[in-house]
């Protein structure tokens, strides 16, 4: 067996040169698909992820719709190439789950009884995977909704936390969720302070997790004030002076 | 009463726009007596009182008494069925589209409208339990015989109307053309001179491609008045 992996140094630096409570770099793109009505992709460190949004539309098969509100529908995929090892090309039992968990997540921000009998489809490609997917995803997602034009309470990030080496640290990637002790996945809609997703995978104490939250808002309000500039340079760019 | 924007500026949903005893207009929410934006547009207060965002983006959602423009995709026994280019499905039945009653089983309905046909038609009933209720049966409505279809973003209607219809009445007085506006971004531009009426699609679009962007009558309408005077149209 290897030895034990470190994911801290003497610094108290990570594995990829953060500090405990520093995001991955994170790049947001809007409106990048032309079929889709509304897309966005995001970087955030090495994963890249590109969601597609169609909506709100007829709702085929018809038997699903839903007479008092529209029907959220989420595919979370892995592309075959996003991981080291080839992942096959079917949804596997994790990505079914991250889809529901993903669609939960986005659902209370959306205005969806405005749509009766009617679906809004958002498509999740992950094309490199380096843990925190659903989190990445999230986030796009909900710029994306935004670039479709579905009425939204607020748009919805997320990030993970998670403890390392007894330290709780901020945006996880692959190898501190894999080795660390506890990941944390939150999403929020910051503006209304609202936790719309809340999971715990390993070992944390209350007070751990207490601190744990607040780093993560923490976090998640640096992503919302990227989500809302990659919208809205998106238009401003575009239009010398409005108005 | 805070504002917590300018005139016009660009909002993100979930955007703060106001606090106050303001009246809400549309693509806004209020919770207790915070205002915040439901859609990415532009954020606008009338009169100093209501507080509303113009989408940038959005599908068209009808409403009774809208004009649209559809296009005939089923017929059925006694209706047809009509893509007005929005979630739900527009339905014509024949009694709001003939004006003599006629039997049925007798005719075939495919002589009146078949599938492809394009028709002005105008919403009579809509509550989202059932899909919207068209007809066609009152004066500028009808089948659609000739002219040029030109499809927008639904949002961008009202800008391609203009203030009190001053871009169409504009784009009518001086291509000479006639045009008609469906709800559901949907145009139809028809005149005896056809490079007029190209130009006008051309104008049309870039309408919607620039809608956010001031000034855009005065644009256009220096832009006919160049074309006439280069000799184009």
């Amino acid at each position: 067996m290897k030895g034990k992996i470190c994911l801290l140094n003497e610094e108290g630096l990570r594995i990829d040169g953060r500090k405990l409570d520093q995001l991955r770099p994170i790049k947001i793109e809007v409106g990048v698909l032309k079929n889709a009505d509304g897309s966005a992709y995001i970087e955030q460190g090495k994963n890249k992820i590109m969601v597609a949004v169609y909506g709100p539309r007829e709702l085929h098969p018809r038997h699903q719709a839903l007479p008092d509100r529209a029907v959220l529908r989420c595919r979370y995929h892995m592309a075959p190439f996003s991981v080291p090892e080839r992942k096959s090309p079917a949804p596997s039992r994790r990505e079914v789950e991250l889809s529901k968990v993903i669609r939960q997540a986005l659902e209370p921000a959306l205005f969806l009884e405005m749509f009766p009998r009617t679906s809004i489809d958002v498509f999740i490609e992950v094309l490199q995977a380096d843990g925190g997917t659903r989190c990445a995803s999230i986030t796009a997602a909900a710029v994306a909704l935004a670039d479709a034009g579905i009425p939204m309470r607020d748009l919805v990030a997320a990030v993970a936390v998670g403890k390392i080496e007894g330290k709780i640290a901020l945006d996880l990637n692959h190898l501190e969720d894999q080795y660390g002790e506890a990941d944390i996945p939150v999403a929020m809609m910051p503006g209304l302070d609202q936790i719309t997703l809340l999971q715990a995978d390993g070992l944390i104490t209350l007070d751990e997790l207490k601190e744990a939250l607040k780093l993560a808002k923490n976090g998640i309000m640096q992503i919302y004030k990227l989500q809302k500039e990659a919208l809205k340079s998106k238009y401003l760019e575009s239009g010398e002076e409005l108005g | 009463m805070p504002v917590f924007f300018t005139q016009r500026q660009i909002v993100a949903p979930g955007d703060l726009l106001a606090e106050g005893n303001y009246s809400l207009g549309s693509n806004v929410y209020a919770i207790e007596n915070r205002i915040y934006s439901s859609v990415l547009g532009l954020a606008e207060i009338k009169d100093g009182r209501v507080i509303s965002v113009i989408p940038l983006k959005g599908c068209y959602i009808p409403r009774v008494n809208d004009i649209v423009i559809g296009k005939i995709i089923d017929v059925g026994i006694a209706s047809w069925l009509v893509d007005i280019n929005s979630p739900y499905t527009g339905y014509l039945q024949v009694s709001d589209a003939l004006s003599k009653p006629v039997d049925i089983t007798k005719i075939q309905l495919r002589k009146f409208l078949d599938i492809g046909d394009i028709i002005v038609a105008k919403v009579t009933a809509f509550d989202l339990t059932r899909d919207p209720q068209l007809t066609i049966k009152e004066s500028r409505l009808g089948k659609v015989e000739k002219g040029s279809l030109v499809e927008i973003s639904p949002v961008k209607v009202p800008r391609v109307i203009g203030k009190k219809g001053s871009m169409i009445s504009m784009l009518e007085k001086e291509l000479g053309c006639e045009i008609i506006v469906g709800q559901n971004g949907r145009i139809l531009v028809t005149s005896r001179n056809k490079a007029r009426e190209l130009f006008a699609v051309r104008l049309i679009k870039i309408i919607e491609r620039e809608a956010h962007i001031s000034g855009l009558t005065d644009r256009i309408k220096s832009m006919i008045i160049k074309a006439k005077k280069e000799g184009v149209i």
